[in-house]
C-alpha cells in the first residue's frame, strides 16, 4: 500500500468523507477492517451517519410569506432606479 | 440545472447586465425562495432574514457586472447572502468565536460507551418533536460551522458548491462539516442516549 496505516485518530478524521463516500476505496478497506472489531467506533459512526441522515430529511421549505416577498420587490424597484439615476 | 435553463439563465443575466430591472427581477423570482430559507435557517429571525433578503439582492444588483459565470447564479446569490448574514453576526459579536470545535479521541469512546440509537433516522425526521431538537441543535454551532451544515446536510450541496456558497476552500468546508456534525451528534445523543456518558469535561 501507498500510505502508512491509518491511526486511530485519523480514522476519526475521515469518518465524514468515509460517509459521504469522498474516500479512496483502500482507506474506506482500512476504516472497514478497524470497524470490525471496535465497537465504540461503530456506534459512533451509526450515530454520526443518523445525524447526517435526520438532517438530509428534516429540511422542509418555507414559502416566502407573501408580505415578504412584496417588500422585497417594491425595495429593489425603487433602489435599482436610484441605482441607474 | 438543464442546459436549456443555463441558457435562458444567461440571457436573463446579460439584460440584467444592460440595467433591465425585468430581467433581473425574473432572476430574483428563480431563487428568493431558497435564499431566503437559507437565511431563515442561518439567523433563525424572520425580521432578520427579511432585511438580510433585501440587502442581497441589491447588492447583487449592484454588483452584477462582476458575475462571470464561473458559477451558477444561484450559488453566486447564496455567497452574497451569506457574507451579509456573517457582517450581521460580526456586528452584533465582534469577538466571534474561531475555537475550533473538538475531535473525541478514541479512548474517549471507549470510556463514554457510546451506543448506537435505536430508530429510523427518515421516520423520526418525521416527528415534529425531533424537529425542534435538530433545529435547536442547529442554532447552537458557531455560525461559520452552522453555515457549512446547512448547505451540505440540509439543502444538498457538494463540497465544491458549498465551498464556492461561502468563498472558502473545499478541505475547510470537510474539516467544518465533519466538526458541525460531532458537535451536533452530541447534542443529539444526550436526547436519544442520555445513558450515554458525557463528553470529557473541561473541554
Ligand atoms: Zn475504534
Amino acid at each position: 500500500m501507498a500510505y502508512d496505516k491509518l491511526s486511530c485518530k485519523e480514522i476519526l478524521e475521515k469518518l465524514s468523507e468515509y460517509i459521504d463516500e469522498e474516500l479512496d476505496p483502500s482507506m474506506c478497506d482500512e476504516i472497514d477492517e478497524h470497524m470490525g472489531d471496535c465497537p465504540p467506533c461503530v456506534a459512533f459512526m451509526n450515530t454520526l451517519k443518523k445525524t447526517v441522515k435526520l438532517y438530509n430529511t428534516s429540511g422542509d421549505e418555507v414559502d416566502i410569506p407573501s408580505p415578504v416577498r412584496t417588500k422585497l420587490h417594491d425595495f429593489l424597484r425603487r433602489r435599482c432606479n436610484e441605482e441607474k439615476e | 440545472m438543464s442546459s436549456e435553463s443555463r441558457l435562458e439563465e444567461n440571457e436573463l443575466i446579460r439584460r440584467a447586465k444592460k440595467g433591465e430591472f425585468a430581467a433581473f427581477e425574473e432572476l430574483v423570482n428563480m431563487t428568493e425562495g431558497k435564499i431566503y430559507n437559507h437565511l431563515l435557517r442561518l439567523v433563525n429571525n424572520p425580521s432578520d432574514a427579511e432585511e438580510l433578503l433585501q440587502e442581497t439582492y441589491l447588492s447583487a444588483y449592484k454588483n452584477i457586472s462582476s458575475f462571470k459565470g464561473n458559477s451558477t447564479f444561484s450559488t453566486w446569490i447564496y455567497r452574497i447572502a451569506t457574507n451579509h448574514a456573517f457582517m450581521l453576526f460580526r456586528k452584533r459579536k465582534p469577538e466571534l468565536p474561531i475555537d475550533e470545535l473538538p475531535l473525541p479521541t478514541h479512548e474517549e469512546l471507549k470510556r463514554r460507551e457510546i451506543r448506537d440509537w435505536d430508530f429510523d433516522p427518515a421516520d423520526a425526521a418525521q416527528s415534529g418533536e425531533v424537529r425542534e431538537i435538530l433545529s435547536e441543535a442547529i442554532g447552537e454551532l458557531p455560525e461559520n460551522y452552522r453555515a457549512v451544515v446547512l448547505l451540505r446536510d440540509i439543502e444538498g450541496f457538494s463540497t465544491a458548491e458549498a465551498a464556492e456558497a461561502l468563498g472558502i476552500n473545499e478541505g475547510a468546508v470537510k474539516t467544518r462539516l465533519h466538526r458541525a456534525r460531532i458537535f451536533l451528534r452530541e447534542i443529539l445523543s444526550s436526547h436519544f442516549a442520555p445513558e450515554e456518558l458525557a463528553a470529557m469535561e473541561g473541554k
